[in-house]
Protein backbone atom coordinates (compact mmCIF):
# COMPACT_ATOMS: atom_id res chain seq x y z
CA UNK A 1 0.00 0.00 0.00
CA UNK A 2 1.78 3.17 -1.16
CA UNK A 3 1.59 5.95 1.35
CA UNK A 4 2.78 9.52 1.41
CA UNK A 5 6.35 8.59 2.29
CA UNK A 6 8.93 8.72 -0.48
CA UNK A 7 9.20 5.52 -2.42
CA UNK A 8 12.60 3.99 -3.07
CA UNK A 9 13.77 1.40 -5.51
CA UNK A 10 17.24 -0.16 -5.64
CA UNK A 11 18.10 2.56 -8.17
CA UNK A 12 17.13 5.40 -5.88
CA UNK A 13 13.95 7.40 -5.25
CA UNK A 14 11.24 6.48 -7.73
CA UNK A 15 7.96 7.67 -9.08
CA UNK A 16 5.06 5.26 -8.81
CA UNK A 17 4.17 3.53 -12.05
CA UNK A 18 0.85 5.37 -11.99
CA UNK A 19 2.67 8.70 -11.87
CA UNK A 20 4.97 7.70 -14.73
CA UNK A 21 2.06 6.40 -16.81
CA UNK A 22 0.00 9.56 -16.22
CA UNK A 23 2.98 11.78 -17.07
CA UNK A 24 3.62 10.20 -20.47
CA UNK A 25 -0.02 9.60 -21.33
CA UNK A 26 -0.90 13.23 -20.67
CA UNK A 27 2.25 14.39 -22.48
CA UNK A 28 1.28 12.38 -25.56
CA UNK A 29 -2.32 13.61 -25.47
CA UNK A 30 -1.19 17.22 -25.13
CA UNK A 31 1.20 16.82 -28.08
CA UNK A 32 -1.51 15.29 -30.29
CA UNK A 33 -4.17 17.73 -29.10
CA UNK A 34 -1.85 20.67 -29.75
CA UNK A 35 -0.97 19.41 -33.24
CA UNK A 36 -4.64 18.90 -34.16
CA UNK A 37 -5.56 22.31 -32.78
CA UNK A 38 -2.79 23.95 -34.78
CA UNK A 39 -3.81 22.27 -38.04
CA UNK A 40 -7.62 22.44 -37.84
CA UNK A 41 -7.74 26.13 -37.01
CA UNK A 42 -6.54 26.81 -40.58
CA UNK A 43 -8.67 24.18 -42.33
CA UNK A 44 -11.57 25.34 -44.49
CA UNK A 45 -15.06 24.32 -43.41
CA UNK A 46 -15.33 20.64 -44.27
CA UNK A 47 -16.44 17.32 -42.77
CA UNK A 48 -12.78 16.68 -41.91
CA UNK A 49 -12.60 19.91 -39.97
CA UNK A 50 -15.68 19.09 -37.89
CA UNK A 51 -14.33 15.62 -37.24
CA UNK A 52 -10.89 16.81 -36.11
CA UNK A 53 -12.35 19.60 -34.01
CA UNK A 54 -14.42 16.92 -32.25
CA UNK A 55 -11.31 14.76 -31.67
CA UNK A 56 -9.46 17.83 -30.36
CA UNK A 57 -12.25 18.46 -27.85
CA UNK A 58 -12.34 14.82 -26.75
CA UNK A 59 -8.59 14.90 -26.15
CA UNK A 60 -9.00 18.08 -24.12
CA UNK A 61 -11.68 16.51 -21.93
CA UNK A 62 -9.48 13.43 -21.44
CA UNK A 63 -6.49 15.57 -20.44
CA UNK A 64 -8.66 17.48 -17.97
CA UNK A 65 -9.90 14.27 -16.30
CA UNK A 66 -6.44 12.66 -16.27
CA UNK A 67 -4.95 15.87 -14.88
CA UNK A 68 -7.45 15.73 -12.01
CA UNK A 69 -6.53 12.09 -11.33
CA UNK A 70 -2.87 13.01 -11.55
CA UNK A 71 -3.19 15.92 -9.15
CA UNK A 72 -4.98 13.73 -6.60
CA UNK A 73 -2.35 11.04 -7.06
CA UNK A 74 0.44 13.54 -6.60
CA UNK A 75 -1.13 14.94 -3.45
CA UNK A 76 -1.37 11.44 -1.97
CA UNK A 77 1.90 10.00 -3.30
CA UNK A 78 4.94 12.11 -2.66
CA UNK A 79 7.22 12.32 -5.70
CA UNK A 80 10.97 11.68 -5.28
CA UNK A 81 12.87 14.67 -3.91
CA UNK A 82 14.41 17.22 -6.26
CA UNK A 83 17.95 16.44 -7.33
CA UNK A 84 20.57 18.87 -6.10
CA UNK A 85 20.58 22.05 -8.19
CA UNK A 86 21.19 25.79 -7.83
CA UNK A 87 18.45 27.68 -6.00
CA UNK A 88 17.30 29.62 -9.09
CA UNK A 89 16.87 26.38 -11.03
CA UNK A 90 14.81 24.92 -8.21
CA UNK A 91 12.60 28.01 -8.22
CA UNK A 92 12.28 27.82 -12.01
CA UNK A 93 11.50 24.09 -11.85
CA UNK A 94 8.82 24.53 -9.19
CA UNK A 95 7.33 27.46 -11.07
CA UNK A 96 7.20 25.65 -14.41
CA UNK A 97 5.70 22.52 -12.84
CA UNK A 98 3.02 24.64 -11.17
CA UNK A 99 2.32 26.32 -14.51
CA UNK A 100 2.16 22.96 -16.31
CA UNK A 101 -0.39 21.67 -13.81
CA UNK A 102 -2.39 24.89 -14.03
CA UNK A 103 -2.48 24.83 -17.83
CA UNK A 104 -3.53 21.16 -17.89
CA UNK A 105 -6.75 22.41 -16.28
CA UNK A 106 -7.05 25.91 -17.69
CA UNK A 107 -6.53 25.03 -21.36
CA UNK A 108 -9.32 22.43 -21.61
CA UNK A 109 -11.54 24.68 -19.48
CA UNK A 110 -11.03 27.61 -21.89
CA UNK A 111 -11.81 25.28 -24.78
CA UNK A 112 -14.99 24.15 -23.05
CA UNK A 113 -15.98 27.77 -22.28
CA UNK A 114 -15.31 28.72 -25.90
CA UNK A 115 -17.42 25.80 -27.16
CA UNK A 116 -20.31 26.93 -25.00
CA UNK A 117 -19.98 30.58 -26.07
CA UNK A 118 -19.73 29.52 -29.72
CA UNK A 119 -22.94 27.50 -29.38
CA UNK A 120 -21.22 24.22 -30.28
CA UNK A 121 -21.42 22.14 -27.10
CA UNK A 122 -18.85 19.50 -26.18
CA UNK A 123 -20.20 15.97 -26.54
CA UNK A 124 -17.46 13.71 -25.19
CA UNK A 125 -16.80 10.81 -27.56
CA UNK A 126 -20.10 11.72 -29.22
CA UNK A 127 -21.83 10.22 -26.18
CA UNK A 128 -21.77 12.48 -23.15
CA UNK A 129 -22.97 16.03 -23.54
CA UNK A 130 -21.15 18.41 -21.21
CA UNK A 131 -23.27 21.24 -19.83
CA UNK A 132 -22.81 24.66 -21.38
CA UNK A 133 -20.83 26.87 -19.02
CA UNK A 134 -21.94 30.16 -20.58
CA UNK A 135 -24.68 31.24 -22.97
CA UNK A 136 -24.00 31.64 -26.67
CA UNK A 137 -22.19 34.93 -27.18
CA UNK A 138 -20.10 35.75 -30.25
CA UNK A 139 -17.94 38.45 -28.64
CA UNK A 140 -17.22 36.25 -25.62
CA UNK A 141 -16.42 33.31 -27.90
CA UNK A 142 -13.93 35.43 -29.84
CA UNK A 143 -12.05 36.46 -26.71
CA UNK A 144 -12.19 32.95 -25.21
CA UNK A 145 -10.68 31.33 -28.31
CA UNK A 146 -7.94 33.96 -28.27
CA UNK A 147 -7.18 33.13 -24.62
CA UNK A 148 -7.29 29.40 -25.46
CA UNK A 149 -4.78 29.88 -28.29
CA UNK A 150 -2.50 32.11 -26.18
CA UNK A 151 -2.52 29.59 -23.32
CA UNK A 152 -1.77 26.79 -25.81
CA UNK A 153 1.34 28.65 -26.99
CA UNK A 154 2.30 29.34 -23.38
CA UNK A 155 1.94 25.61 -22.65
CA UNK A 156 4.00 24.84 -25.75
CA UNK A 157 6.75 27.14 -24.46
CA UNK A 158 6.73 25.71 -20.93
CA UNK A 159 6.78 22.15 -22.29
CA UNK A 160 9.82 23.09 -24.38
CA UNK A 161 11.58 24.51 -21.30
CA UNK A 162 10.54 21.42 -19.27
CA UNK A 163 11.90 19.03 -21.93
CA UNK A 164 15.08 21.06 -22.41
CA UNK A 165 15.70 21.02 -18.65
CA UNK A 166 15.16 17.25 -18.51
CA UNK A 167 17.67 16.74 -21.33
CA UNK A 168 20.15 19.10 -19.65
CA UNK A 169 19.85 17.11 -16.40
CA UNK A 170 20.34 13.88 -18.31
CA UNK A 171 23.18 14.75 -20.69
CA UNK A 172 25.02 17.60 -18.98
CA UNK A 173 24.44 17.08 -15.27
CA UNK A 174 24.18 13.31 -15.74
CA UNK A 175 21.74 13.02 -12.85
CA UNK A 176 18.67 10.85 -12.31
CA UNK A 177 15.98 13.43 -13.23
CA UNK A 178 14.94 12.06 -16.62
CA UNK A 179 15.83 8.44 -15.94
CA UNK A 180 13.46 8.15 -13.00
CA UNK A 181 10.57 9.37 -15.14
CA UNK A 182 11.47 6.65 -17.67
CA UNK A 183 11.91 3.90 -15.07
CA UNK A 184 9.05 1.48 -15.38
CA UNK A 185 10.22 -1.98 -14.46
CA UNK A 186 12.50 -1.13 -11.56
CA UNK A 187 12.47 -4.12 -9.22
CA UNK A 188 10.43 -3.43 -6.16
CA UNK A 189 8.88 -0.31 -7.67
CA UNK A 190 5.31 -0.10 -6.49
CA UNK A 191 2.42 0.19 -8.89
CA UNK B 1 -72.36 49.84 -52.02
CA UNK B 2 -71.61 52.08 -49.10
CA UNK B 3 -74.07 50.11 -47.00
CA UNK B 4 -72.30 46.86 -47.86
CA UNK B 5 -68.93 48.34 -46.90
CA UNK B 6 -70.36 49.53 -43.61
CA UNK B 7 -71.74 46.10 -42.97
CA UNK B 8 -68.38 44.49 -43.72
CA UNK B 9 -66.51 46.88 -41.46
CA UNK B 10 -69.05 46.34 -38.73
CA UNK B 11 -68.67 42.58 -39.13
CA UNK B 12 -64.89 42.89 -38.94
CA UNK B 13 -65.11 45.03 -35.82
CA UNK B 14 -67.54 42.60 -34.26
CA UNK B 15 -65.06 39.78 -34.67
CA UNK B 16 -62.55 42.01 -32.97
CA UNK B 17 -59.26 40.21 -33.10
CA UNK B 18 -58.93 39.62 -36.82
CA UNK B 19 -55.30 39.68 -37.79
CA UNK B 20 -54.18 39.97 -41.36
CA UNK B 21 -50.89 41.47 -42.22
CA UNK B 22 -47.16 41.21 -42.04
CA UNK B 23 -45.46 39.37 -39.21
CA UNK B 24 -43.21 41.29 -36.86
CA UNK B 25 -39.96 39.85 -38.20
CA UNK B 26 -37.80 41.74 -35.74
CA UNK B 27 -39.48 40.01 -32.82
CA UNK B 28 -39.88 36.66 -34.54
CA UNK B 29 -37.30 33.92 -34.63
CA UNK B 30 -36.60 31.03 -36.97
CA UNK B 31 -33.77 28.64 -36.20
CA UNK B 32 -32.48 25.36 -37.53
CA UNK B 33 -30.85 22.85 -35.23
CA UNK B 34 -28.58 20.36 -36.93
CA UNK B 35 -26.49 17.68 -35.32
CA UNK B 36 -22.85 17.14 -36.15
CA UNK B 37 -21.25 14.06 -34.57
CA UNK B 38 -24.02 14.08 -31.97
CA UNK B 39 -23.33 17.72 -31.19
CA UNK B 40 -26.53 19.76 -31.48
CA UNK B 41 -25.96 23.19 -33.00
CA UNK B 42 -28.80 25.69 -33.33
CA UNK B 43 -28.41 28.76 -35.51
CA UNK B 44 -30.83 31.46 -36.68
CA UNK B 45 -32.07 32.70 -40.01
CA UNK B 46 -31.72 36.45 -39.68
CA UNK B 47 -33.85 37.53 -42.68
CA UNK B 48 -37.37 36.36 -43.34
CA UNK B 49 -40.75 37.88 -43.98
CA UNK B 50 -44.32 36.77 -44.08
CA UNK B 51 -47.98 37.53 -43.79
CA UNK B 52 -50.48 35.88 -41.52
CA UNK B 53 -54.24 36.01 -41.80
CA UNK B 54 -55.55 34.65 -38.56
CA UNK B 55 -58.79 35.08 -36.69
CA UNK B 56 -58.89 33.22 -33.36
CA UNK B 57 -62.65 32.84 -33.82
CA UNK B 58 -62.20 31.15 -37.21
CA UNK B 59 -58.89 29.29 -37.18
CA UNK B 60 -60.02 27.16 -40.10
CA UNK B 61 -59.83 30.26 -42.31
CA UNK B 62 -56.25 31.00 -41.26
CA UNK B 63 -53.73 31.50 -44.02
CA UNK B 64 -50.05 32.26 -43.78
CA UNK B 65 -47.10 32.66 -46.06
CA UNK B 66 -43.49 32.79 -44.97
CA UNK B 67 -40.33 33.47 -46.99
CA UNK B 68 -36.91 32.72 -45.55
CA UNK B 69 -33.75 34.15 -47.05
CA UNK B 70 -31.47 31.11 -47.01
CA UNK B 71 -28.27 33.14 -47.29
CA UNK B 72 -29.15 34.63 -43.91
CA UNK B 73 -28.49 31.36 -42.05
CA UNK B 74 -26.00 32.60 -39.48
CA UNK B 75 -23.56 29.91 -38.38
CA UNK B 76 -21.57 32.46 -36.39
CA UNK B 77 -18.64 32.43 -38.80
CA UNK B 78 -18.58 34.08 -42.26
CA UNK B 79 -16.72 31.08 -43.74
CA UNK B 80 -19.38 28.66 -42.52
CA UNK B 81 -22.23 30.86 -43.68
CA UNK B 82 -20.62 31.13 -47.14
CA UNK B 83 -20.23 27.34 -47.27
CA UNK B 84 -23.91 26.80 -46.55
CA UNK B 85 -24.88 28.78 -49.71
CA UNK B 86 -22.86 26.48 -51.99
CA UNK B 87 -24.73 24.26 -54.48
CA UNK B 88 -24.39 21.11 -52.35
CA UNK B 89 -26.12 22.86 -49.44
CA UNK B 90 -28.80 25.51 -49.97
CA UNK B 91 -27.65 26.51 -53.46
CA UNK B 92 -28.61 30.11 -52.72
CA UNK B 93 -27.79 31.23 -56.28
CA UNK B 94 -30.61 29.11 -57.72
CA UNK B 95 -32.88 28.84 -54.70
CA UNK B 96 -32.42 32.00 -52.63
CA UNK B 97 -35.52 31.47 -50.52
CA UNK B 98 -37.41 28.78 -48.74
CA UNK B 99 -41.12 29.32 -48.35
CA UNK B 100 -43.90 27.93 -46.25
CA UNK B 101 -47.50 28.19 -47.38
CA UNK B 102 -49.92 27.40 -44.58
CA UNK B 103 -53.23 25.97 -45.69
CA UNK B 104 -54.99 24.90 -42.50
CA UNK B 105 -54.92 25.50 -38.79
CA UNK B 106 -56.76 22.91 -36.78
CA UNK B 107 -57.53 23.76 -33.14
CA UNK B 108 -56.49 21.07 -30.67
CA UNK B 109 -57.61 22.96 -27.56
CA UNK B 110 -55.69 24.80 -24.88
CA UNK B 111 -54.03 27.17 -27.32
CA UNK B 112 -52.57 24.33 -29.31
CA UNK B 113 -53.12 23.88 -33.03
CA UNK B 114 -52.00 21.64 -35.83
CA UNK B 115 -50.63 23.77 -38.63
CA UNK B 116 -50.67 22.21 -42.09
CA UNK B 117 -48.81 23.59 -45.03
CA UNK B 118 -46.24 23.08 -47.71
CA UNK B 119 -42.56 23.76 -47.31
CA UNK B 120 -40.66 24.60 -50.50
CA UNK B 121 -36.90 24.37 -50.24
CA UNK B 122 -34.26 23.99 -52.92
CA UNK B 123 -36.80 23.11 -55.58
CA UNK B 124 -38.43 20.37 -53.51
CA UNK B 125 -41.64 20.50 -51.55
CA UNK B 126 -42.98 18.66 -48.55
CA UNK B 127 -46.36 18.77 -46.87
CA UNK B 128 -45.94 19.25 -43.15
CA UNK B 129 -48.25 19.08 -40.19
CA UNK B 130 -46.69 21.02 -37.35
CA UNK B 131 -47.90 21.25 -33.75
CA UNK B 132 -47.94 24.92 -32.75
CA UNK B 133 -48.87 26.84 -29.64
CA UNK B 134 -50.55 30.21 -29.67
CA UNK B 135 -48.99 32.56 -27.15
CA UNK B 136 -50.65 35.81 -26.21
CA UNK B 137 -48.18 38.65 -25.87
CA UNK B 138 -48.97 42.27 -25.14
CA UNK B 139 -50.06 43.80 -28.44
CA UNK B 140 -49.31 40.65 -30.34
CA UNK B 141 -49.88 36.96 -30.68
CA UNK B 142 -47.17 34.48 -31.43
CA UNK B 143 -47.12 31.00 -32.86
CA UNK B 144 -44.41 28.76 -31.44
CA UNK B 145 -43.58 25.46 -32.98
CA UNK B 146 -40.97 23.10 -34.29
CA UNK B 147 -40.76 20.54 -37.05
CA UNK B 148 -38.10 18.04 -37.99
CA UNK B 149 -37.22 17.70 -41.65
CA UNK B 150 -34.83 15.49 -43.55
CA UNK B 151 -31.75 16.97 -45.25
CA UNK B 152 -31.71 14.21 -47.82
CA UNK B 153 -35.33 14.86 -48.86
CA UNK B 154 -34.31 18.35 -49.91
CA UNK B 155 -30.85 17.25 -51.10
CA UNK B 156 -29.10 19.57 -48.68
CA UNK B 157 -25.50 18.68 -47.92
CA UNK B 158 -23.36 16.48 -50.14
CA UNK B 159 -22.52 12.82 -49.52
CA UNK B 160 -19.21 13.80 -47.88
CA UNK B 161 -21.17 15.20 -44.97
CA UNK B 162 -23.42 12.21 -44.42
CA UNK B 163 -21.33 10.69 -41.64
CA UNK B 164 -20.70 13.99 -39.88
CA UNK B 165 -24.01 15.84 -40.01
CA UNK B 166 -27.20 13.96 -39.13
CA UNK B 167 -30.05 13.81 -41.63
CA UNK B 168 -32.69 15.17 -39.27
CA UNK B 169 -32.79 18.94 -38.86
CA UNK B 170 -35.14 20.56 -36.39
CA UNK B 171 -36.59 23.87 -37.49
CA UNK B 172 -38.04 25.94 -34.65
CA UNK B 173 -39.97 29.15 -34.97
CA UNK B 174 -41.52 31.90 -32.92
CA UNK B 175 -43.65 34.00 -35.27
CA UNK B 176 -45.00 37.23 -33.83
CA UNK B 177 -48.18 38.68 -35.31
CA UNK B 178 -49.07 42.20 -34.17
CA UNK B 179 -52.71 42.58 -33.09
CA UNK B 180 -54.46 45.43 -34.85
Amino acid sequence: MPDSSTISSPDGPAYTRTAVALHWLIAALIAVGFAIGLVVSDLPFSPQKLRWVAYHKWIGVTVFVLAAVRLLWRLTHRPPPWVAMPAWQLVAAKFSHALLYTLMFVLPLLGWLFSSAAGVPVVYLGLVRLPDLVAKNKALADSLIEMHVNCAWLLCGIVAVHAAAALKHHFLDRDDTLRRMLRWTAPGAPR
Amino acid sequence: MSALRHALIAAALAVGAVQAGPIDAAKSRITAQFTQMNVPVEDPFTRFSGTVDFDPAHPERARAHLDIDLSSFDLGDPDYSAEICKPEWFDCAHHPRASFEASALEPLGGGRYALSGTLSLKGKTQDLRIPVTLVNLSGANAFDGAVTISRSHFEIGGPDWKDVVADAVKVSFHIVIPTH
